[in-house]
């Protein structure tokens, strides 16, 4: 089976769909691999780098006419469309509800089409999530093109020339990427606010340091699958009127808001852009969507009022290495899930190829049906909920058993001593001497290993057995004292066995202790 | 026999040196040479509380016994030098035999077989001093010496065969499975009542003869109950198991010292008895369970079930491949390696030894983890490593190094399951909550290696295996661990 991977056609896309290392694991699943020349230029990857690993370089008519599958990350364009050959199957970022003409001209070619951005939220799918991996990198980026056209420090500082004052930051949408951007700006020393529809967003930005801010309104927005949904009017007032109140605060916005399958809201409007400091920067992370503030301009940094807006759709590119790598590895998770070259089959009872299946030999299988989402058993969460009573109950049950251990301990001390008595009281003196050697013996046994350091406790126990192999004296006394023979020959058996275990256990104690070494 | 004979006159002149000990001081002088021996043994088990010191302590145990042997064989009670020498001569061959040829993984068998020694040679003893003629007793003391004589007895039983069966399971010819008997407690319980019984009937038993029956009847019983006790415990449990049996066999040597009315016997099994009681605690304490529970056996198939079919699933794991494995070692500035039972059986030792060796020649630190219940031996691990040539130092137990693991880049586990289980501190329903274990999961990124995903030896299933910073690599560990190495030779 012949994979491709063409070259991006789009100019601000510097991505590449494999990167040398998955190649090597395409052709460890027997799939024979066709790169387009120079495809790998973007991310910095030479064809010489693709060759070296098994890949044929090839032109874009060979790619698009020969591969029965095709990875790229971009969806294909209506030339490439055109080059493709029948019945190919396609696996790259489709956005489905955006490209109804694409999918028209797909279905034409019957083509089988997987899309990387359809990949169900569930946790089973989490590695082949490649929305996530890529947003994970476009909230980095976007605090770094931030930090790049902010004229300030990002962190407090106390110097001789003055103090400086941490620059404060607003995240709006609390998802991978606006996480993503509160780490990176946390970790630059920024004050971090953020805010997010989604109540549960919460917990994870006060985790990394961030500040959640609230509205006082009842109202979550945790749609399907994880991402946000519309909002009532009430709620878009109340929250409208907390970003025109923060806007005059914070030094810079990154804004993140997604709506899947529809432009995004505005949530930044010009007048608060004017409200800004000056020098303060906006980044837009959806500006591809259209952008959450009024002011974006599409791939450009314009300058309005003294305020920077960023509105560059290339973010994710603009880390074409990383980005590259990651994005392939999702891609050949998603393979493996496919079956990899030799298996390579459509299963529509899986629930991720199923999520993710666009269209099948020409038939549009998208949306999917709905799949409820299998949680995972929240581990974590159950043992933080756990309820305090509980604990305390937990409490109250060990120190009652601490207790009613300290009472077994007195009685069988009690007993201990009890015994002792009744033993002293009947048994002759002989005994009573050995009895007294014994005891103190325990006791020295029990002082003395204590101290025995863990690692030693095998040889210790194999030098317990050479030393017991002392019951030898039994044997060899009644071997030699008596009369009967059947005591002789226990004796000599005795004495047998005991010497397999002198000579036995000093010896692989020297052995085992002849190994260690420093 | 001509053998025998021979020896037997080659021993002649030295019977006028026990002559000559015996004119210079006699009974004293074979006591302190037994007092001295004792202290010897109490050194030996001092200087094996550290490695420094260990070689000299084992050194201290071989001298205390010459001394004690040397003294004993040229006393005036011994003379019968052919029998002892057809006894002694073959037994230090196969013995020395036995140690030179052992393999470090077969360990805890051997440790098991020699505890079986100790227990028969104890039965052996009580038989013969039985039968030996033992006049010039006052009644009360003669009752003493039966009950001893008993006690020894059934005590040498349970160890021989409880041994023998712990030996037979960790040799893997029985298997490691708990037998479960029906009424198991009861059967026991009987059994011990029963043997209490004997244990009355014989002391007012008048005749030789029925003595003698009782006798065999009582250790025929004890032996049953021996092997019964320890058929019902389970592979992973066998570390309480070993170092109870080292304890039996303590209690069984000093019993017979009792019998015989020697210190230094009693002395060495009280020695034995309580080191091989102290470990069996701590490992006890290593699993978070009572030594009474360990010891009724069964664990991990009743509540273990329960537990399985309220997690239900879990998601998907991760997978990693041997060479990616290598790649994130090299990539790592610490790494932890957590071995279990399963490095054992795969004897990946050696090839984790030149794994470690090429990852500290690039600098990169290097550390093993050792649970208390890893393996089937107390401190099983430890030795095999030592073996393998990984030095010492960078071997840490696990309360060493569990505040470091948050550090750690890479955690790499092999053959191992119940101690990295972090249900045991986050999930209180868990079977082994509440059990100490090692927080791999803290660090950075976790490899787990495994034959495949059974459930561990507690039959937990293992949350740890699903976590977002964990790869599993599948397959034996010895191949992986091989194909990790070429990784890293090949870069």
């Amino acid at each position: 089976m012949k994979v491709g991977i063409p070259r991006e056609v789009d100019p601000l896309e510097r991505r590449v769909a494999a990167v040398p290392q998955s190649i090597r694991k395409l052709r460890d699943m027997g799939f024979e691999i066709l790169v387009e020349r120079s495809a790998g230029q973007g991310a910095e990857f030479t064809d010489d780098q693709y060759t070296e690993v098994g890949a044929t370089i090839v032109n874009d008519t060979a790619i698009w006419s020969e591969s029965d599958l095709i990875i790229k990350v971009k969806p294909p364009t209506p030339d490439e469309v055109a080059m493709m050959q029948e019945g190919t199957c396609i696996v790259s970022f489709i956005q489905p509800a955006d490209n109804t003409e694409l999918l028209e001209a797909l279905a034409a070619k019957k083509a089988t089409v997987i899309g990387m951005d359809c990949v169900p939220r569930i946790t089973r799918a989490q590695k082949m999530d490649a929305l996530s991996a890529m947003a994970g990198v476009a909230g980095y980026r976007a605090v770094i093109e931030a930090a790049h056209a902010y004229p300030r420090y990002f962190a407090g500082q106390m110097t001789a020339a003055g103090r400086v004052d941490p620059a404060k930051i607003l995240i709006i949408g609390g998802g991978v990427a606006g996480l993503a951007a509160l780490g990176t700006a946390r970790g630059l020393g920024a004050i971090v606010r953020a805010f997010d529809t989604r109540l549960a967003v919460k917990e994870q930005v006060e985790s990394l340091g961030g500040e959640f801010l609230e509205l006082d309104f009842e109202e979550s927005g945790e749609g399907e699958g994880g991402y946000a949904k519309v909002m009532s009017d009430a709620f878009l007032e109340a929250e409208m009127a907390l970003f025109a109140q923060q806007a005059i605060d914070v030094d810079i916005i990154i804004t993140t808001a997604i709506i899947p399958g529809r432009e995004a809201p505005t949530l930044i409007t010009a007048g608060m852009v004017e409200s800004m400091k000056e020098g303060s920067v906006i980044v837009d992370v959806a500006a591809e969507k259209g952008g959450n503030c009024a002011l974006t301009v599409a791939n450009e940094k314009i300058v309005h009022h003294g305020v920077t807006v960023i509105g560059y759709t290339d973010l994710v590119s603009r880390m074409s290495i990383l980005s590259s790598r990651l994005y392939a590895s999702t891609l050949i998770k998603m393979i493996e899930e496919m079956g990899g070259a030799e298996d390579f089959t459509i299963d529509r009872e899986n629930d991720v190829v199923r999520g993710a299946l666009v269209m099948e030999q020409g038939e549009i299988t998208w949306p999917p049906p709905r799949v409820e989402e299998v949680k995972p058993p929240p581990y974590a969460k159950d043992y933080g909920s756990r309820p305090m009573p509980d604990s305390e109950a937990d409490e109250a049950a060990a120190r009652e058993a601490a207790a009613t251990g300290g009472m077994w301990k007195a009685l069988g001390l009690i007993g201990a001593i009890l015994l002792a008595l009744v033993i002293g009281f009947w048994a002759p003196m002989s005994f009573v001497e050995h009895f007294t050697v014994f005891v103190l013996a325990c006791f020295i046994g029990w002082q003395v290993v204590w101290n025995v350091s863990p690692a030693l406790h095998t040889p210790l126990m194999s030098v317990t057995n050479a030393i017991s192999g002392i019951i030898i004296l039994g044997g060899m006394l009644h071997l030699s004292t008596t009369a009967t023979t059947a005591a002789i020959v226990f004796g000599a058996f005795a004495v047998f066995f005991a010497t397999i275990n002198i000579s036995g256990g000093f010896l692989v104690t020297r052995r085992m202790l002849a190994m260690f070494r420093k | 026999m001509y053998d025998a004979d021979n020896l037997a006159t080659a021993g002649t002149p030295t019977m006028s040196l026990a002559e000559a000990a015996a004119a210079a001081g006699g009974d004293s002088f074979v006591t302190i040479a037994y007092l001295v021996a004792a202290v010897l043994f109490i050194m030996s088990l001092g200087g094996l509380s550290k490695q420094e010191t260990a070689g000299r302590g084992n050194m201290y145990g071989i001298v205390g016994m010459i001394l004690a042997l040397g003294v004993a064989i040229f006393s005036a009670e011994v003379n019968r030098y052919g029998i002892l020498a057809i006894a002694m001569i073959p037994a230090l061959i196969g013995g020395s035999w036995l140690a030179v040829r052992v393999k470090m993984t077969e360990m805890p068998q051997l440790v098991a077989l020699l505890h079986s020694f100790v227990g028969i040679a104890a039965v052996l003893v009580g038989f013969a001093s039985f039968l030996d003629p033992h006049g010039g007793m006052t009644p009360a003391e003669l009752t003493v010496h039966q009950i001893e004589v008993y006690i020894g007895i059934c005590i040498g039983a349970i160890t021989f065969t409880g041994s023998v069966i712990a030996c037979l399971k960790l040799h893997g010819a029985l298997s490691g499975k708990p037998l479960m008997l029906p009424a198991r407690h009861l059967l026991n319980l009987v059994g011990l009542v029963i043997t209490v019984l004997l244990g009355i009937w014989f002391l007012s038993s008048e005749a030789t003869s029925t003595g003698v029956v009782l006798l065999v009847i009582a250790t025929i019983l004890t032996g049953v109950l021996g092997a019964h006790l320890v058929a019902a415990i389970g592979g992973a449990d066998m570390p309480v198991v070993v170092s109870m049996l080292n304890s039996y066999s303590g209690w069984a040597a000093a019993a017979a010292g009792f019998m015989l009315g020697n210190d230094l016997l009693i002395i060495t099994g009280a020695l034995v008895g309580s080191s091989g009681a102290i470990l069996s605690y701590i490992m006890c304490r290593g699993m978070n369970r009572s030594f009474v529970s360990v010891i009724l056996g069964g664990f991990g198939t009743a509540e273990g079930t329960v537990s399985v079919a309220t997690e239900g699933a879990q998601g998907d794991v991760i997978k990693i491949s041997a060479d990616d494995t290598a790649d994130e070692m090299r990539s790592a500035r610490s790494v932890v390696i957590v071995p279990g039972y399963g490095m054992a059986v795969a004897q990946a030792q050696h090839a984790l030894a030149e794994v470690t060796r090429k990852l500290r020649d690039a600098d990169i630190t290097v550390r093993f983890a050792i649970h208390p219940v890893a393996g089937r031996l107390p401190g099983h691990m430890n030795v095999l490593l030592a073996e393998a040539g990984i030095p010492y130092d960078i071997v840490l137990e696990m309360d060493e190094i569990n505040d470091d693991l948050p550090n750690t880049d890479l955690v790499l586990v092999i053959g191992a399951n119940d101690i990295v289980n972090p249900d045991a501190e986050d999930n209180p329903n868990s079977p082994i909550a509440g059990m100490p274990v090692l927080q791999v999961w803290k660090s950075r990124m976790v490899v787990v290696m495994k034959r495949s995903m059974a459930t561990g030896y507690a039959g937990v299933e293992n949350p740890l295996f699903f976590k977002e910073n964990t790869r599993m690599l599948f397959g034996d560990a010895r191949d992986n661990t091989d194909a990790m190495l070429g990784g890293l030779r090949g870069s």
